[in-house]
């Protein structure tokens, strides 16, 4: 059995965009900047995908800006409101719990003497609005607070984050890579300037993104070329790419109610039935206020990576905040932002349930999972218990 | 990332134990790096009278590498003179698992510390 439940960290390409993105590749190829029919064919795609995105999250087409993905819309947000504003202040305010695309854009902007509060989360990775509020300064340009937190799943007060931005005139950007198709977003109503987005989370092709810019919002490009969507982002548009993303997004529009239902109920039996089966077993993140099909696991005195690769070996794919499973060797910087010390850090499972996963798939976790943790707390010198 | 030897030795890993009336113990290791590893060894005598390692067993928190290295070194320190034990080195491990991932050859080095810091221990104790 082949068992994918690490759709946080991508997600199969659905049918029907392989279907509508066909098209794009040989029989309709054109550069949409062509004056002749190849390139106007290749131009209405664009536009009409453009249409759609928008009506995803409640925006005007002119102000979705098609991108490479999440970390570029990431970057062009934070750095170029960064450089554009740096005579009014140079104080930017995000999280500890950030995806490193976003902390690390910042650090690189902290080397340029910008300064950057990072502000705390509760153990159940929650931002306060308050403290948001608390740090802002006559200096402060930008603020940036992630929509859903990938690793632990934790929804964060956008909204009112939104309002004291809006009240204080500090521009707000929110990193919505995890929510965007998955729960309903409304630019209009949560206050955001800028939002960033990203099609393979929600079964579009990798290589798109979009940054929502809001009307008034002053931008510049962090790609200069040939002034390529609305002089924001150069480079010749990857139309199938885009076409895939819009009907990704448009099926994510139709279906969303219905894929947030059967995947909380998959994550929740998940949840209840490891907890009881598995002693010294905690959930990661808020219990209620989290993605509907993301579950997050410590289990004490094992490590992320041997249980990965037990669970791969039986055919189920996850992910861990373990240090060994990184490049850097480094625990998850989230979980070390809700208070978990390095060991318990170490002893993480991430499962991110998406629309395909079946309850035959979930029994089948729920089996297996106990055993393997059994297997390596046996071998391990922290657990004292059998 | 891993070779077919260091995934044999993690699926099936030998003496991942702990030994109860062990003669020395080795810990090595720090939680935050994530690899932690105590070494538990039983020494006796050789025909020669020369002592020897006559069990060995490890218990191991960490990675697949931590997991096989763990493995490896009990089997190429079992039997071997206390002598011949403290020359095993991580280049020993490593290359008996037909090599490690860069990043993890770390993993390789701790296992011998636990076992070389067990057989200091061990001879510590003899001469008090």
């Amino acid at each position: 059995m082949r068992v994918y439940m690490d759709h946080a960290a991508t997600t199969a390409v659905d049918k029907e965009v392989v279907e509508a993105m066909k098209p794009y590749f040989s029989e309709k190829f054109g550069n949409a900047s062509s004056l002749h029919q190849f390139g106007q064919e290749a131009k209405e795609a664009l536009e009409n995908s453009r249409e759609t995105v928008a009506k995803l999250i409640n925006a005007e087409p002119m102000e979705i800006i098609f991108t490479s993905g999440g970390t570029e819309s990431d970057n062009m947000a934070i750095k170029e409101i960064a450089w554009i504003n740096k005579e009014k202040g140079n104080h930017i305010i995000t999280t500890r719990i950030e995806h490193h695309a976003v902390e690390n854009t910042c650090r690189f902007l902290e080397k340029q003497g910008f300064k950057v509060t990072y502000l705390n989360v509760d153990k159940f990775g929650l931002v306060n609005p308050k403290d948001v509020e608390k740090a802002i300064t006559k200096e402060t340009i930008l603020i940036s607070v992630m929509h859903a937190n990938n690793e632990i799943g934790t929804m964060e007060p956008i909204e009112e984050i939104g309002k004291i931005c809006r009240e204080k005139k500090v521009i707000f950007h929110t990193d919505a890579v995890q929510t965007v198709g998955k729960i309903p977003i409304d630019v209009k109503k949560m206050n955001v300037d800028l939002l960033s987005a990203s099609s393979h989370k929600l079964y579009g092709p990798k290589g798109v993104g979009f940054l929502y810019i809001r009307q008034g919002i002053k931008m510049q490009p962090l790609l200069h070329g040939g002034n390529h969507e609305f002089c924001l982002r150069s480079g010749t548009e990857n139309i199938a790419g885009i076409v895939g993303f819009a009907k990704a997004c448009e099926l994510a529009k139709r279906d969303m109610k219905k894929r947030a239902e059967y995947e909380k109920r998959l994550a929740d039996k998940i949840v209840k039935e490891i907890l009881q089966k598995i002693p010294e077993s905690w959930l990661n993140g808020h219990p209620e206020k989290r993605l509907p099909g993301n579950v997050n696991f410590r289990f004490k005195c094992i490590e992320g990576e041997s249980m990965l690769i037990h669970l791969d070996d039986k055919g189920i794919a996850a992910s861990t905040g373990s240090a060994c499973s990184t490049k850097d060797l480094k625990p998850s910087h989230v979980l070390l932002a809700i208070g978990l010390s390095p060991v318990d850090a170490h002893g993480s499972l991430r499962i991110s349930l998406g629309k395909d996963n079946t309850e035959e798939e979930v029994d089948y976790l729920i089996e297996v999972l106990p055993e393997i943790v059994s297997s390596l707390r046996k071998v391990s010198p922290l657990w004292k218990g059998d | 990332m891993y070779s077919e030897k260091v995934m044999e030795h993690f699926k099936h890993p030998h003496n991942l134990k702990e030994i109860h009336n062990a003669d020395a113990i080795g810990k090595v290791g720090n939680p935050t790096c994530g690899d932690i590893m105590w070494c538990y060894i039983k020494v006796g005598k050789n025909e020669k009278g020369e002592e020897i390692i006559e069990d060995i067993g490890v218990k191991t928190f960490g990675c697949v590498a931590a997991i096989a290295t763990s493995s490896m070194i009990t089997d190429l320190a079992k039997g071997k003179t206390l002598d011949e034990a403290m020359r095993l080195t991580r280049d020993n491990v490593k290359d008996a698992l037909d090599g490690l991932p860069p990043i993890k050859v770390h993993c390789s080095n701790l296992a011998a510390d636990a076992l070389h810091d067990a057989i200091k221990n061990y001879r510590e104790k003899k001469k008090v």
